[in-house]
């Protein structure tokens, strides 16, 4: 590959990606606006897919869910998917009678193999104590509206142990497949501070 | 979780792995704007069927492991040169877009007068 003459003395990559994409628009291979959707859509759409990638197998297997609300870790690591911060993971599951969401209200604690490293809010002091204090409230400010008959359970991830949330299946996706289903599962989904929503 | 083909949805990207592309806080990160454009060019041509995404994955594996052999220090790697590099190739083989299409859309490129208004880096010797 190295003494590919292909690769040797090109111009800068700028020019050389602008010089393929102008060929493939010329040609309709390609449509430009189909071209800025995807883009749009992975870089600010796609969540933390190892996660997602758990939600929706856990969502279409029952064997699979089973195991996972058995043992975290190991659950996860049959999809291939552990490392540091994942040593102890708990799955808590939500329904429609409880609501759960995660917090570390010493540090920033947080299941890196399943969700990447967290999120800034996540680790900002006011989420730390009003997630505890005053979960509903702080949800509902968040975007997540509860409706009083559901109960929320806060999570306080330790120095041990690291909690994952299991969304709620949106209704309406009986139809959809194990990778569709992923595409849907957002970070926040899996922290508590969101629900999934149906395409 | 296996390979779709034709699948419009982003889930057979690699998380992990050789070929597995830069993310933060598990969404992707582009550094320059050629990078995204590269990205959203290669997924286009992979959703209208031009290849399947095996057949890039080799490539790029093959490109990252190239420049690995090439650069033992491991400095300046950049992810998103190694994809250009693995889509290239791939549509040279395939006759999509050969290398001397390629060289002479270069050529006209340069051709074009200085201020002409594009988005090139003059980053020549990445």
């Amino acid at each position: 590959m190295t003494a590919d003459p292909r690769t040797r003395d090109l111009p800068g990559p700028a020019l050389r990606a602008e010089a393929l994409e102008s060929l493939l628009v010329e040609r309709q291979l390609i449509d430009p606006k189909v071209v800025d959707g995807l883009i749009n859509r992975y870089a600010h759409d796609v969540g933390p897919l190892n996660g997602a990638k758990v939600v929706a197998k856990a969502w279409t297997d029952p064997e699979y869910k089973a195991r996972l609300l058995a043992d975290g870790t190991a659950a996860i690591a049959e999809l291939g998917f552990s490392g540091p911060q994942g040593e102890h993971i708990v799955i808590v599951e939500n329904d429609t009678d409880l609501h759960n969401v995660v917090v570390c209200t010493l540090c920033s604690c947080y299941p890196w193999p399943v969700l990447g490293l967290p999120p800034a809010w996540y680790k900002d002091p006011a989420y730390r104590a009003r997630i505890v204090r005053e979960p509903r409230t702080l949800l509902a400010e968040m975007g997540l509206t509860l409706d009083e008959s559901v109960k929320i359970q806060v999570w306080d991830s330790s120095s041990e142990v690291r909690y994952f949330v299991l969304p709620q299946r949106p209704p309406g996706t009986e139809g959809l497949s194990e990778e569709e289903l992923a595409a849907l599962v957002t970070r926040d989904a899996m922290v508590g501070v969101a629900e999934v929503a149906a395409p | 979780m296996s390979v779709v083909e034709g699948d419009e949805l982003p889930v057979h990207l690699d998380v992990a792995g050789a070929a597995a592309p830069p993310r933060l806080n598990g969404e992707l990160v582009f550094t320059e704007p050629w990078e995204s454009r590269v990205f959203g060019v290669t997924m286009a041509l992979h959703q209208s069927g031009a290849f399947v995404w095996d057949e890039f994955k080799d490539q790029l594996i093959a490109a990252i492991g190239g420049w690995e052999a090439a650069h033992p220090d491991g400095q300046d790697y950049r992810y998103y040169r190694c994809w250009l590099d693995a889509l290239q190739h791939l549509l040279a083989d395939r006759r999509i877009v050969t290398t001397g299409d390629l060289d002479h859309r270069l050529d006209a490129f340069a051709q074009r007068p200085a201020d002409h208004d594009h988005d090139h880096d003059h980053d020549h010797d990445r």
